[in-house]
């Protein structure tokens, strides 16, 4: 895709190509399908690339490539990985042994898994630099740890390094691995998604960290990712990929200003907008998986613009101007059309409104416990009908818990009143008379865990009607039918099992389910974390259509702060157990009050 | 928090057919994946093949199983006696006829006693309040404490060497092995969503247990059946090899292997014939539980099922 | 109290209770269900209730039962097993020469067994999909269906009877001679022991073996550039071992109750055939003790196992909730 032979004088020449990636292919290993192709990459010193793509996007693979590893069921079939000319791919075993974790660095996506249980964590800092040889005395080693620790603001005691790796927190965890990383300070770096298991706080903290440390010390990185708000805010250049393919890549304004190619647009229509004054567009349908993909462009079938030639060949690289590179048959068009033409303002109507409404739940100095501990102190809080309250916060807020409070799936003590139009509910849901029951419905956040998998949907979606009401056969498969159509689902789907489905329509599922009760009130319980971007924009459009066109109710849980305005009226936000800030959302968001709510809005990264 | 990437970006897992046509539900797709195995054909044709010899073998022998037909550990003599005579003069071939349907119904029962025993138990500690589960599993603590065996024998010393006996003792005996498994596949069940969305909704909880946890535990208690089953067998046979089983003039391999071992220099068949034909059933039963055991890994991977 | 050693203590104390419920079963089963102890020994004789009565009384058969059971369990702290009923001499005295024979038989099979397993176990998971690899997985799934005695007669057949005559058939451990001079007689019966146990360890050691070298964190080292032999001993080994811990264990609890058929097999003069002897004669006292011994040797083999592992593995030797 990017070729270092013809950068223009007018760029980046200054700097040199540390990492140079050709024609990369990667494929399933026996069938021989492949996960990625012809992916080509250019990174310079000091220079950040971001590389993005959703689901079966094949990044995640790319990232190992360039170490020369991948696991069991894949393989490296053809192409060439350059770190100053030398290929990688070529390189005897030793020698390979010799660039791993020294010229070359992987930042894994999850440390809690990939360093070692069994052993110190210092021991394990001290080993990349052992086995490449730095230092001369154990003592120069011990300063270049201290030295280490300290750039990833982590302590350099023994105590400290004597923990094992259970005894440290996730993001603490994670600055392990990249003080590992840099350890040696290598000319190229590989970061997977480093902070997608982290909170909002810490992940700022770790990507200034990258940031700082790949800029002080000239260090080439790739920044594997899904989420473009964050890769805005950090990469220089961002290649996009899709199916196996890099799609579209260039500095980060040329893409965000004016995506050349259909699905960059797409994607960035679909990234949460904390001002709301974009309103969320998601891409229907799903990527094609290995084995899958089609001879022609692969996006085809999602894409607005496509003509018959789309389908027939995959478009080859075009260079639009110097580093910025498409492939698209129809790109000039796309680039053409003004931008604002994929802004569709978002309906603000309902924020305004008055609230003259009943309310449907009322919380009252509740205080929830977990095993002897408090997880929620104090909490008072109300939801008026056909509004919706966002509760938001990062994990062990408790909003998790006050939601599964409301719906009676806290199995644990309850201080405090919960009332339900003005009734007492109880604490468990099964000792709740049926028409509760009924009118307050849940949605999980995985779709892999809220579906039974032994089941087809048509029985997954009958179990409500069979609880709630007295039916005849013809009637509940009017009512499935109805309710698979009020979420966009296709009929033939009530025969298929759930692992026939992508994420997305899991989901959908999983609200058609809720659905199927015919509720008054839907608690929404991170329904779109374990989603795409663009799936997760979808399901947030159909979720928001349903509560203005039914009159429903929502209590909408998320992490995510810049997805409230798309959805909701009020927000409370929570912290450690109890509600900081607690208004509409223009005024929550526009003017926080709250030093906490002032940090998740800082922290939280934007386009 | 997105893990979609990392459950989906399992880009190195051959993935499903989307949107197919109609798929079968997951056991009978454990079933099918496993037929495709060759060891699977070969423990299934094994234990086809002395399933068949015990059933029809009664028909086709030659004479009756306490019939005298010449003196003892006589050698073989084709075509009247293609195996010999045993320690008392009856003919061996028939007795080797006669002699697999008691083995096979009775650890068949037993495996079937301690099925139903352990995968109960499992269930309701998987799925039950905390006590109940702690109590259940201490109780099984001590029946495990035991070895199979020693647990049968402990009990035939004080009641007697009974049929009914020693497939009880030795369904007991299987019970806890079955329960853990079954327990530890319950409780990674019970704490999935569909299962809390059945509880929001108000079923009752054995009907949870019976509907929705159950249907998900079938294929590692299929791969445990065949695994049970072995080991039924060869504890079966131990019983009456040890002479705690069949009585005598019964035909039972078992037995016969015990009857005939001091005359093995001189006249090896009834001692030889029965030895091979249960090492070889378990032997087929193991591969049947090993295809299912193989298969089910690969359908829980391609399915992201399990 | 440091949280290591209250999770130590706590699962001896479990051990404990679990003994002190499986005396109870076994006490149960032989003097507390219908079919009594004395109608046993008398057999037929039993008819004569005049007779029945007294040897009930002679045997404290009459006494409530708790009180039976704690007088029994304060005779089997103090090794006092009561006697035989078949040869009327104590049980221990009875019992001591077995104990030993059946011993040094389950010591030289898992002195065999559990190194070869070990080594099996984790050769082929490291080579994985290997010609070499295949075979042992065959030939350990097919050892590992057999009944032991089956593996005892295949054995019995081909070293002692039919095809070779190296070895003796049977193994009459004679209790006036010293064990070390009649080592010959250990080998068949040891190396049946060795044959039926060993595949199922391996086996299971190689899937454990092979989730360890999947791992992330062994990804991460290789990623770090370790020399391979670094990553095998330093990062794989160290949470191999808690597998491997569990797995001789298992090793050594199902020997204990191996014995019992290939004793018999091999009339060798141990615990297990013992037990099968006991069995036969109705001789309960003998019954008692063997049976608790087998289970205590059980119990103790995985309290010890669960000990080992909390102590070589850093998240539980921390008391990590």
């Amino acid at each position: 895709m990017e070729s270092a032979t013809t950068a223009g004088p007018a760029t980046t020449a200054a700097r040199d190509v540390v990492l140079n990636v050709e024609g990369l292919r990667i494929v399933l290993d026996p069938s021989g399908h492949d996960i990625d192709d012809d992916v080509s990459l250019v990174i310079r010193r000091g220079e950040v690339l971001g590389l993005v793509g959703e689901s079966a996007s094949g990044k995640t693979t790319v990232a190992t490539s360039l170490l020369d590893y991948q696991r069991r069921g894949a393989k490296i079939a053809g192409g060439r990985v350059e770190i100053d000319g030398q290929d990688v791919l070529a390189m005897s075993p030793a020698a390979l042994r010799g660039i791993r974790g020294g010229a070359i660095s992987y930042v894994p996506q999850d440390s809690s898994a990939s360093l070692n249980p069994a052993l110190r964590i210092g021991t394990q800092l001290m080993e990349i630099l052992e086995c490449h040889g730095f230092g001369a005395s154990t003592a120069e080693r011990e300063a270049r740890l201290a030295q280490m620790m300290a750039e990833v603001l982590l302590p350099s005691d023994k105590q400290f390094l004597r923990r094992y790796p259970h005894q440290l927190s996730g993001g603490q965890q994670q600055r392990v691995a990249i003080a590992m990383a840099f350890a040696n300070r290598p000319k190229v770096i590989v970061l997977d998604e480093p902070t997608t298991a982290l909170d909002v706080t810490t992940q700022a903290h770790v990507l200034d960290t990258v940031r700082d440390l790949t800029k002080s010390y000239g260090v080439a990185a790739l920044y594997v990712t899904h989420d473009l708000a964050v890769v805005s805010n950090l990469a220089d250049r961002i290649a996009v990929m899709y199916a196996g393919r890099v799609i579209e890549s260039g500095t980060r304004d040329e893409l965000f200003a004016a995506g050349h190619h259909p699905y960059t647009r797409k994607l960035l229509a679909s990234i949460p907008d904390i001002t709301g004054e974009r309103a969320l567009r998601g891409i229907p349908g799903w990527a094609p998986r290995p084995g899958k993909r089609p001879s022609g462009c692969a996006f085809t079938p999602r894409c607005d613009w496509a003509v018959d030639h789309c389908r027939e060949e995959f478009p080859p690289v075009e260079e639009l101007s110097p580093g910025h590179r498409v492939r698209c048959w129809r790109s000039k068009e796309v680039g053409a059309q003004a931008a604002d033409l994929d802004v569709h303002l978002r309906d603000k109507s309902l924020s305004a409104r008055e609230t003259e409404e009943k309310q449907v739940i009322s919380v009252r100095d509740v205080t929830a416990f977990y095993q002897r501990k408090e997880a929620l102190h104090g909490i008072t809080a109300s939801l008026c009908e056909r509004r919706c309250l966002a509760l938001v916060g990062e994990s062990g807020s408790g909003k998790t818990t006050l939601a599964r409070c409301i719906a009676g799936l806290h199995p644990h003590k309850i201080v405090g009143d919960i009332d339900f139009f003005g009734k007492a509910l109880a604490r468990d849901a099964r000792q709740r008379p049926r028409a509760t029951r009924q009118a307050i419905q849940y949605i999980f956040q995985s779709p892999y865990s809220s579906l039974n998998p032994r089941k087809t949907i048509g029985q997954i979606l009958s179990q409500p009607l069979k609880v709630f009401f007295q039916l005849s056969h013809d009637e509940m498969e009017g009512r499935m039918l109805k309710a698979l159509e009020q979420v966009a689902l296709d009929s033939s789907l009530l025969s298929r099992y759930p692992d026939q489905l992508s994420g997305g329509e899991r989901q959908r599922v999983a609200i058609a389910r809720g659905l199927a009760a015919e509720p008054t009130m839907l608690i929404c319980d991170e329904v779109t974390s374990w989603l795409d971007v663009s799936v997760q924009a979808a399901v947030i459009e159909l979720l928001a259509a349903l509560q203005r066109d039914m009159g429903l109710s929502m209590l909408f849980v998320t992490h995510n702060l810049a997805l409230v305005r798309s959805i909701a009226q009020e927000v409370a936000v929570m912290n450690e157990g109890r509600i900081v800030e607690y208004g509409l959302v223009d005024a929550v968001l526009d003017d926080p009050q709250a030093d906490y709510t002032k940090k998740l809005l800082s922290d939280t990264p934007t386009v | 928090m997105n893990d979609e990437i990392i459950v989906n970006d399992s880009e190195l897992v051959e993935p499903p057919v989307v949107h197919a046509d109609r798929r079968p539900s997951e056991w009978l797709m454990t079933i099918r994946e496993a037929w495709h195995m060759r060891r699977t054909k070969i423990g299934v044709a094994i234990f086809a093949f002395i399933v068949a010899l015990a059933v029809v073998g009664p028909w086709i022998a030659p004479y009756s199983p306490t019939q005298f037909v010449a003196p003892p550990y006589a050698s073989p003599a084709p075509p009247k006696m293609w195996l010999g005579s045993d320690y008392i003069g009856h003919d061996v071939l028939t007795r080797v006829f006669y002699g697999g349907r008691t083995v096979i119904l009775l650890s068949l029962a037993a495996t079937l006693i301690g099925l139903g025993l352990g995968v109960s138990l499992g269930l309701i500690t998987g799925y039950a309040r905390r006590w109940i589960d702690e109590s259940i599993m201490r109780i099984l603590d001590v029946v495990l404490a035991f070895p199979q065996i020693v647990l049968a024998l402990l009990f035939v010393s004080i009641l007697g060497p009974r049929l009914w006996l020693i497939v009880l003792m030795v369904g007991i005996s299987h019970a806890p092995r079955i329960a853990r498994v079954a327990r530890a596949a319950t409780l990674e069940v019970a704490q999935r969503d569909f299962v809390r969305a059945a509880e929001a909704f108000g079923v009752p909880r054995w009907k949870i247990l019976f509907n929705e946890i159950m249907p998900s535990i079938t294929s590692p208690l299929l791969v445990e059946f065949g695994l049970r089953l072995t080991y039924s067998i060869g504890l079966i046979a131990a019983l009456s090899f040890l002479g705690f089983g069949m009585q005598p003039p019964a035909a039972d391999w078992g037995l016969m292997i015990n009857e005939n071992r001091l005359g093995i220099i001189i006249q090896p068949w009834p001692v030889v014939v029965p030895v091979l034909l249960i090492g070889v059933l378990t032997i087929g039963t193991n591969l049947i539980a090993d295809g299912l055991g193989r298969a089910l890994i690969g359908i829980e991977r391609d399915t992201g099922v399990g | 109290m440091p949280p290591l050693l209250k999770l130590i203590l706590m699962r001896i104390g479990l051990g404990i209770l679990t003994l002190f419920l499986v005396s109870i079963v076994v006490f149960a089963a032989t003097q507390a269900l219908p079919g009594d102890t004395a109608q046993a020994i008398l057999g037929k004789e039993a008819v004569n209730k005049a007779r029945y009565e007294a040897l009930r009384q002679q045997l404290g058969l009459n006494r409530p039962m708790v009180q039976q059971y704690a007088g029994w369990l304060g005779g089997v702290v103090r090794l006092d097993f009561g006697n035989s009923l078949v040869q009327d001499e104590p049980v221990t005295k009875l019992l001591a020469r077995r104990v030993e024979n059946s011993f040094v038989l389950v010591a030289i099979a898992a002195l065999i067994s559990i190194p070869v397993s070990l080594l099996l176990g984790s050769l082929t998971a490291l080579r994985r999909d290997t010609k070499f690899d295949i075979s042992v997985s065959i030939g350990s799934l097919g050892l590992a269906s057999l009944p032991e005695f089956v593996i005892g007669i295949v054995l019995m057949l081909l070293f002692a009877t039919q095809l070779f005559h190296w070895l003796p058939a049977t193994s009459p451990v004679s209790p006036v001679l010293p064990i070390s001079q009649q080592l010959e007689l250990f080998i068949l019966p040891a190396l049946t022991l060795t044959l039926a146990v060993a595949p199922y360890i391996t086996r299971i050691l190689r899937a454990s073996t092979i989730e360890v070298l999947e791992s992330e964190y062994v990804m991460m080292a290789r990623l770090k550039g370790l020399p391979e032999r670094l990553v095998l001993n330093r990062h794989a080994l160290p949470n191999a071992l808690a597998p491997a811990l569990q797995v001789t264990a298992l090793n050594l609890a199902w020997l204990a109750g191996g014995v019992v058929v290939v004793e018999y097999l091999f009339g060798f003069p141990g615990i297990g055939s013992a037990l099968v002897d006991s069995v036969a004669n109705r001789d309960m006292p003998m019954v008692q003790a063997i049976c608790l011994l087998i289970a205590s040797v059980y119990v103790l083999a995985n309290l010890t196992a669960d000990i080992l592992t909390i102590l070589v593995s850093p998240r539980l030797r921390t008391g990590l909730r």
